[in-house]
């Protein structure tokens, strides 16, 4: 026993203290932390010029004055100008672009062109897209000479957005949303995924170059074959786990630090207002008096709440001691099929044969727990996540849109057998693997090992 | 006394049989030398004393009981596919290989440090494996084979890759082991290393042993009746009805002449034959050596 925790210390400290390990370690957590801010600081970070637009209409005067003037943008209505003419100029006369408005616009969508040196803000297209359209289908219904138009339209408008509501066997109702279990889903798959196949290939390559330095014999005349094996993937386990909480912390530990630094946005102020619109879940479509800011506010402010409440409605011990689960046996069960393919090996090129067959059911894992999260009730996603091969991939992405229990625990059992089974078949072909050099090996030299005795 | 026994040792490999019904003993505090060609089964039999191979029947007894895990703190083996993790210091690594060994952190490392201070290595502790030359890693080997100071040492071909100033250290470090109490069991191509250092031998050839027992018995066995002849001056020999003469070589005024005696002739008469012809110098049996014995040998056992 001592002997495989000297095995395991020293398969980890000097993983842990290789430099690309510190790297690796450090940076992925600000890749994160960059990826998730970028968007954010591009939002925040938008063209804050002042823009005074021209509008020039064909030959119309429809939309004189329909365009009003923004905080960032100036509307200028130009009768009787030549949009060709200015084209050349209007930088010189102080005009950012030209918007011209051709005459068939009521029939064709593409009647309206925005010139300009520089790319316009998307949210400035937007706004121009919106006020046109919404003044041409004014016109539009005008002209069909309704009474009490206005009255007619504001009882006509409805908003629909549907709840998903489970109910559980004991009658207890759950909101639950779609797309964050959807999120949840896709991270759970893709970590087990990577963990599988970065870990995993770690200890194909340890055990191989334990081999090809031919330092292995001495060692296992001191230690038994099978405790060297098992030392190496405990440790490179321990390895995985310790970069994945380093991860965890220091990505949480950046993105509080930027949100108070670089948002503006108070943190403690968005809870509280997520909190209050929970409590007054004030409908305000009803009311008429609101203008269009506040409506987008608040309906900001009802997503939210929205995703923290669905948020607090997962199921978090049951993901997260099933990741746990998933992770220590789906790797172990990998890792010892990877370690006898380090074993038999004799250059790095031939372990791409054998590379194969491994793949092939995790990446299978992987799409059918992208398909998953389609339609998680599946008898596909059932029984892939049942498999022991793929099911640490795939229950991770069944377990947002919750399991039954048993289903877990029985999935969890198969894995643990399967990987009992192959950590023994594992040590044979590793036991001898190991001492033989010099031989191309196939897979029924691989069988007659695991036959040999003793 | 013996420390080392296999007896009757049966090992079959798919394609063919490693070790055929082979028994050896190794005595106490000798040098115990294995030969034999290549592919012979030698490293086979050295695996299976370490318990890395099971052997299909037969026993291994070391030191009157019959061998288990547990004695494997009182082996040390250099294997013949020898190396280590090229990216691990060289201190870090010795510390590592003798902890496996069961020495606590203290007494390996001040073991090491005296075992690195006496072979001159002591500035490459912290040094990766990786910079250092094939020579130097091969002392770091040695090393941590005997840190733990087991009763029996088995090196598998210990001197290839080793210059010859090295080699002579390996050798002397090897008889000092022996001679502070150790036993030592080696397999050799070297046939110069096994008349300078083992006591006994076994000789393997295609899974059998074919010959066993002390060098110097061994070679007074296949002395062929001839005997060197050194005279301080110019001699003539000429063969006659006693001895024939093999050859005869004159340098720097000396005569050299090897005899081979006729039928059961007496060496006190040749001798006082020899006295008669000049000043002599040395009278000795001619012993053949090690690499003519294992030629001989191995070559009856073929047409065998």
């Amino acid at each position: 026993m001592s002997n495989i925790t000297t095995i395991i210390s020293r398969e980890y400290s000097t993983r842990v203290k290789k430099k690309s390990f510190i790297i690796m370690t450090v940076l992925t957590p600000l890749i994160f932390v960059a990826l998730f801010l970028i968007p954010v600081l591009i939002m925040g970070n938008e063209d804050k010029e002042f823009k005074r637009i021209a509008v020039i209409e064909d030959g119309s005067d429809l939309f004189k004055g329909v365009l009003k003037d923004r905080e960032d943008a100036d509307f200028v209505y130009l009768e009787n100008a030549d949009a060709n003419e200015l084209k050349t100029t209007f930088e010189d006369i102080g005009y950012y672009g030209i918007l011209y408005i051709s005459p068939v616009v009521t029939n064709v969508p593409q009647a309206v062109q925005l010139i300009s040196k520089k790319q316009p803000p998307l949210d400035l297209l937007q706004y121009i897209e919106r006020t046109l359209e919404q003044d041409i289908e004014n016109k539009k219904l005008l002209a069909y000479n309704i009474e009490d138009l206005d009255e007619i339209l504001k009882s006509v408008q409805t908003d629909v957005s549907v709840q998903t509501i489970r109910i559980d066997d004991a009658g207890q109702t759950k909101e639950t949303s779609t797309g964050i279990s959807m999120a949840l889903a896709y991270i759970g798959a893709l970590l087990m995924y990577m963990i599988v196949l970065l870990f995993g290939v770690q200890v194909m390559r340890g055990v191989f170059e334990e081999k090809n330095s031919r330092i292995v014999e001495v060692i296992i005349s001191s230690v038994k074959p099978v405790e060297l094996m098992l030392g190496k993937i405990i440790g490179i386990a321990l390895v995985g786990l310790t970069q994945f909480s380093i991860w965890i912390i220091l990505t949480f530990g950046i993105l509080t630090v930027v949100q108070s630094q670089v948002l503006p946005d108070d943190p403690q102020e968005i809870r509280k207002q997520i909190s209050q619109s929970v409590m007054s879940q004030v409908p305000s479509s009803q009311d008429s008096q609101i203008t269009e800011q506040t409506i987008e506010l608040s309906a900001q402010e009802e997503e939210f709440a929205k995703i923290y409440t669905n948020l607090m409605n997962v199921n978090w011990p049951l993901i997260l001691t099933s990741f746990f689960f998933y992770f220590i046996f789906g790797y172990l069960l990998y890792a010892s099929i990877f370690a006898a393919i380090g074993s038999a090996v004799d250059t790095d090129s031939d372990t791409q044969q054998f590379m194969f067959p491994i793949m092939l059911p995790i990446i299978l894992g992987l799409f059918v727990a992208l398909g998953t999260m389609e339609n998680p009730e599946s008898s596909l996603s059932f029984w892939f996540s049942m498999i022991p091969f793929t099911s640490p991939i795939v229950m991770m992405a069944r377990l947002p849109f919750e399991v039954p229990v048993w289903e877990v625990i029985v999935s969890v059992i198969v894995l643990i057998a399967t990987f009992i089974g192959f950590v023994y078949l594992a040590a044979k072909i590793y036991r001898v693997g190991i001492l033989m050099y010099g031989k191309k090996v196939t897979y029924k030299e691989m069988w007659k090992w695991i036959k040999y005795k003793g | 006394m013996s420390l080392l026994q296999t007896e009757n040792i049966v090992k079959q490999y798919r394609t063919q049989l490693a070790l055929d019904n082979l028994s050896m003993t190794v005595p106490k505090q000798s040098i115990y030398g294995l030969l034999g060609p290549n592919g012979a089964g030698k490293t086979t039999l050295l695996r299976i004393i370490n318990q890395i191979t099971a052997p299909d029947s037969g026993k291994v007894v070391l030191d009157g009981h019959q061998i288990s895990r547990n004695d494997l703190s009182s082996i040390g083996y250099l294997p013949e596919e020898r190396g280590l993790y090229k990216k691990m210091k060289v201190g870090e690594q010795s510390l590592y290989l003798a902890r496996l060994k069961g020495l606590s952190k203290q007494d390996a490392m001040s073991r090491l440090k005296k075992w690195f201070t006496k072979l001159e290595i002591i500035d490459w502790w912290d040094k990766k494996v990786e910079e250092l030359s094939k020579g130097m890693q091969q002392k770091i080997q040695f090393v941590t084979t005997v840190l733990h100071e087991p009763k029996l040492l088995i090196f598998d071909e210990p001197f290839s890759g080793f210059d010859p100033i090295n080699a002579s250290i390996l050798k002397n470090e090897i008889l000092k082991l022996r001679d502070d109490g150790a036993t030592v069991l080696f397999s050799t191509h070297n046939m110069g290393s096994v008349e300078e250092m083992c006591d006994h031998i076994t000789l393997i050839d295609r899974a059998k042993s074919i010959l066993e027992g002390s060098v110097s018995k061994i070679r007074e066995e296949w002395a062929a009746n001839e005997y060197d002849v050194v005279f301080r001056s110019e001699a003539d020999i000429q063969s006659n009805r006693h001895y024939q003469v093999l050859k005869t070589n004159r340098e720097n005024g000396r005569t050299s002449v090897r005899l081979k005696a006729e039928g059961n002739i007496d060496m006190n008469n040749i001798i006082r034959d020899m006295t008669d012809k000049g000043k002599l110098l040395s009278f000795n049996p001619a012993l053949p050596s090690m690499n003519e014995i294992f030629i001989r040998v191995v070559e009856a056992n073929k047409n065998n």
